[in-house]
């Protein structure tokens, strides 16, 4: 069970896996994600499954290389097996006919947002994606993405494709430009929480996925809690998706980086292959 | 032979054993324990078997350890209690089969708990494995969710009755509790993991890595085959004060302190990849066992830590066994304290807990003392990390996603005495249908319900 089909490198940092799950692609819905375990003294991590086929049982998952366990889980190899996969967590993403839908993400988030742009499209909706990107190098699905909705808007920090500039401002263009239903983002806490505000600004409903902190991933810990209107939420059972206007993100951005010395020292030791 | 007292348990003194995590109460020897089981008196009517919630034949198994006879001794105990070497060690014994024993009327009454984990160990270290005579599979399949006591338990029972079992298990390991949050100080990993594998030697299969609800829901465990359910799922659900700042960083539950330490070694990080971080100045609130786990594992992490509770000493609901243990390793208390607010730096890192003192008024449903706040009177205590163990609920994604199961307001599942719930071939026990008890009436419930899926099955 879970032992990687494919792999390949999709930009400096960003791997794109096949893996073969049946049980897990027969059920999984966009949205919804696995935690992972790569080894015997590893840590459990989240992953959202970028595309699924039940058929061939398989799930896709864009890793992101941001520390020790994801780079680990990076260096696996086709016909090699990830220990511990736990899934479908999570409530899966609210795909209904809205009418014109953006999404928005920043290089590896389009991974996540993959699958939910592909079941936004089938239900009837005009979907247009922003992704944002350091440089056109780091653009992540590009083609997949570009393949499937009626708009791609690509934004480059050094302006080496698409227009220059942030996500959050090609957003905010297209917004004056266009009537918008339905806002979908899933990035960095501080993006995302851009985008709630703009999205609030035009009365559009927004959803951000929250990257928080997660352990079991089932309800029992609390790791991830989250403020959502004022009350503390699960992000792995009431979540990952919430009205972005709604979360406490200074919250989120701070829980997120409590364990940040802990996350160094590890690297450290990682790369100097202790 | 002395008759008053109990042949005394050793224990790791308690300056070493704050700087480890190896086990407190060392187990007897054998000539010690062949020196208490005399002093039992092999009554008649014996009341202890009567305060023991799985009705062990006490004075049985005790007499086969006065002859020496050990082998007999574990199979006895075995005939109701399959995880002795965990029950020996965790049971509330002082209000349960010690508490009912005749000699304690006048003496110490006997260390049951004491010679059953002897026995368990003995015969684990011996690999004198006891294994009932297993009927011939009878081709019927049943579920188990949940790999806590409840759950092996209703599946050692079924498997001896010809039944062909398998425990879901969400997590990566199995044991429930007992695997991720009794401390292995109080339960070393080595001993769960042995009675985890003697459930499976009996043909029990246990698979983890599996939520149920979300990957299958119970109706699709019967389209599977599946002829009767269990749900052993427990109570994980931390509650939180709902004050303000609980979200700040460095505040914990009980749940998620205990299941970075014990299931993933967050204390040995970073040869483990799981981190803890953890203050100078520690509060644990709550006062029940898993306060005491909490705050003893704190200990053990070399902090200064206090307990926070808002009634007295006299109402703690923790066996007086860990706060004893507790204060020998340098605990602090503060009784007739409840948080209110909780203040951060402006990295959000808790810094101030707001408290109010509390004063006890008329008892409640649960005939304690009832504590209401002093008005006026609060203050401010300096705090860098927060455990918060002030109870746990019900998991609730079972419930969630059943349509039709019943539950109670507290979000227990409903059970008759036969722990039969609402759906008809589903059947539930442990903390899930009681809300936090002990792994010893979380068993007692699993024997139940495998008697009563026999039943069912049996007339299907
Ligand atoms: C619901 C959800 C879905 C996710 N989907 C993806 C995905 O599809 N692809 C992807 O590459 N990443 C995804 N992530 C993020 C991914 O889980 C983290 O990048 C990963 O845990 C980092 O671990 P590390 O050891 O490599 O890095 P570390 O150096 O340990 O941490 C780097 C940063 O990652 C975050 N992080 C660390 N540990 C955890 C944890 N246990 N849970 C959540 N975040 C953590 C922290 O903010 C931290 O600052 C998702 C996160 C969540 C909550
Ligand atoms: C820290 C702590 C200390 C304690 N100390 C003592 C003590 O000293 N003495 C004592 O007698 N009792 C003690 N208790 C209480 C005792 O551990 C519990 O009463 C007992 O474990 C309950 O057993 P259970 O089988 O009902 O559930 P649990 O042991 O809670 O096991 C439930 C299992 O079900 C799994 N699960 C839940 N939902 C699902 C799902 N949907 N799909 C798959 N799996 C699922 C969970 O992951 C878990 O492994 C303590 C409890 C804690 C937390
Ligand atoms: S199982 Fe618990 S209550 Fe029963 S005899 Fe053993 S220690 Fe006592
Ligand atoms: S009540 Fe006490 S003395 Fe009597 S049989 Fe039981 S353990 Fe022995
Ligand atoms: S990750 Fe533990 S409760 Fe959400």
């Amino acid at each position: 069970m879970h032992e990687i089909f494919k792999k390949r490198s999709l930009a400096p940092g960003y791997t794109f896996f096949v893996i073969k799950s049946p049980r897990i692609a027969k059920k999984i819905e966009p949205g919804q994600f696995v935690i992972v375990r790569v080894h015997e003294k590893g840590e459990r991590i989240p992953m959202t499954i970028s595309d699924f086929d039940r058929e061939k049982g398989t799930l896709n998952m864009v890793v992101s290389q941001v520390g020790k366990t994801s780079r680990l889980l990076a260096s696996l190899e086709p016909g090699e097996r990830i220990l511990n996969m736990l899934g479908p967590l999570g409530i899966p993403s609210d795909i209904e006919s809205f009418g014109n839908v953006v999404t928005i993400c920043r290089q590896g988030t389009a991974g996540a947002l993959y699958s939910i742009i592909k079941a936004l499209k089938k239900a009837g909706n005009r979907v247009t994606c922003i992704m944002g990107a350091k440089s056109r190098d780091y653009l992540v699905l590009e083609n997949e993405i570009g393949a499937v909705v009626d708009e791609l808007i690509i934004a480059t920090d050094d302006g080496s494709r698409g227009v220059k500039g942030y996500a959050v401002s090609a957003l905010r263009e297209y917004l004056k430009k266009n009537q918008v239903d339905y806002i979908l983002t899933i990035g960095s806490s501080k993006m995302m929480k851009t985008v709630g505000k703009i999205g609030k600004k035009y009365g559009i409903k927004t959803k951000a996925s929250l990257g928080a902190i997660m352990l079991d991933g089932t309800g029992m810990c609390g790791a991830c809690r989250v403020t959502v209107k004022g009350n503390t939420r699960f992000a792995c059972m009431d979540g990952p998706e919430f009205d972005a206007d709604e979360v406490n993100f200074n919250e989120l951005i701070r829980r997120q980086s409590f364990f940040k010395e802990e996350e160094r020292l590890a690297m450290e030791l990682f790369e100097e292959g202790i | 032979m002395n008759r008053e007292r109990r042949i005394p348990r050793k224990e790791l003194p308690p300056e070493e054993r704050v700087k480890n995590f190896d086990e407190v109460a060392i187990g007897y020897m054998k000539e010690e324990a062949i020196e208490e089981a005399k002093r039992c008196l092999q009554c008649r009517e014996p009341r202890c078997m009567k305060g023991c919630p799985v009705g062990i034949n006490i004075p049985k198994f005790i007499r086969a350890v006065k002859e020496e006879d050990f082998v007999r001794a574990i199979k006895i105990i075995k005939e109701n209690n399959f995880l002795p070497s965990v029950t020996g060690r965790v049971c509330p014994q002082e209000n349960q089969c010690e508490g009912s024993c005749l000699l304690g009327k006048k003496f110490e009454p006997v260390a049951i708990g004491a010679l059953e984990r002897f026995v368990a160990d003995w015969a684990r270290d011996n690999n004198i494995i006891e294994k009932p005579e297993v009927k011939v599979s009878n081709g019927k399949k049943v579920a188990i969710v949940g790999s806590g006591p409840s759950g092996l338990t209703c599946g050692a029972y079924l498997a001896n009755l010809g039944y062909s079992v398998k425990i879901f298990e969400t997590l990566h390991k199995a044991g429930g509790v007992l695997a991720y949050g009794i401390p292995s100080f109080r339960l070393p990993d080595s001993v769960v993991e042995a009675e985890v594998e003697y459930v499976k030697s009996l043909g029990v299969e246990i698979e983890i890595d599996v939520l149920i609800g979300r990957i299958f829901d119970l109706k699709e465990l019967f389209q599977n085959g599946y002829g009767a359910i269990f749900l052993g799922t427990g109570a994980g659900l931390p509650r939180f004060p709902d004050v303000p700042g609980e979200n700040l960083n460095g505040i914990y539950s009980a749940n998620e302190f205990l299941f970075r330490v014990n299931l993933m070694k967050a204390h040995l990080f970073p040869e483990y990849d799981t981190p803890i971080k953890i203050g100078r100045k520690v509060v644990v609130i709550g006062a029940g066992n898993v306060t005491m786990d909490s705050a003893r594992v704190a200990r053990r992490l070399g902090r200064d830590v206090t307990v926070v509770y808002r009634r007295t000493e006299v109402e703690m609901p923790a066996r007086k066994e860990e706060v004893e243990h507790g204060k020998q390793e340098g605990l602090e208390f503060r009784f007739l304290v409840s948080p209110v607010a909780f203040y951060g730096d402006e990295q959000g890192n808790v810094k101030i807990m707001r408290c109010i003192k509390m004063k006890l008024g008329e008892p409640d449903a649960s005939g304690r003392r009832r504590p209401e706040p002093v008005e006026g009177s609060e203050f401010d205590m300096n705090v860098d990390t927060v455990i918060i163990a002030i109870g746990q609920s019900p998991n609730r994604l079972i419930p969630m996603s059943t349509r039709d199961l019943q539950i109670t307001r507290r979000g227990t599942i409903v059970v008759d005495e036969h722990e039969k719930t609402s759906i008809e071939g589903v059947f539930a026990g442990g903390d899930a249908t009681t809300g936090q008890a002990t792994v010893i009436a979380a068993m007692g419930s699993g024997k139940r319900a495998a008697e009563s899926i026999h039943r069912y099955l049996s007339s299907k």
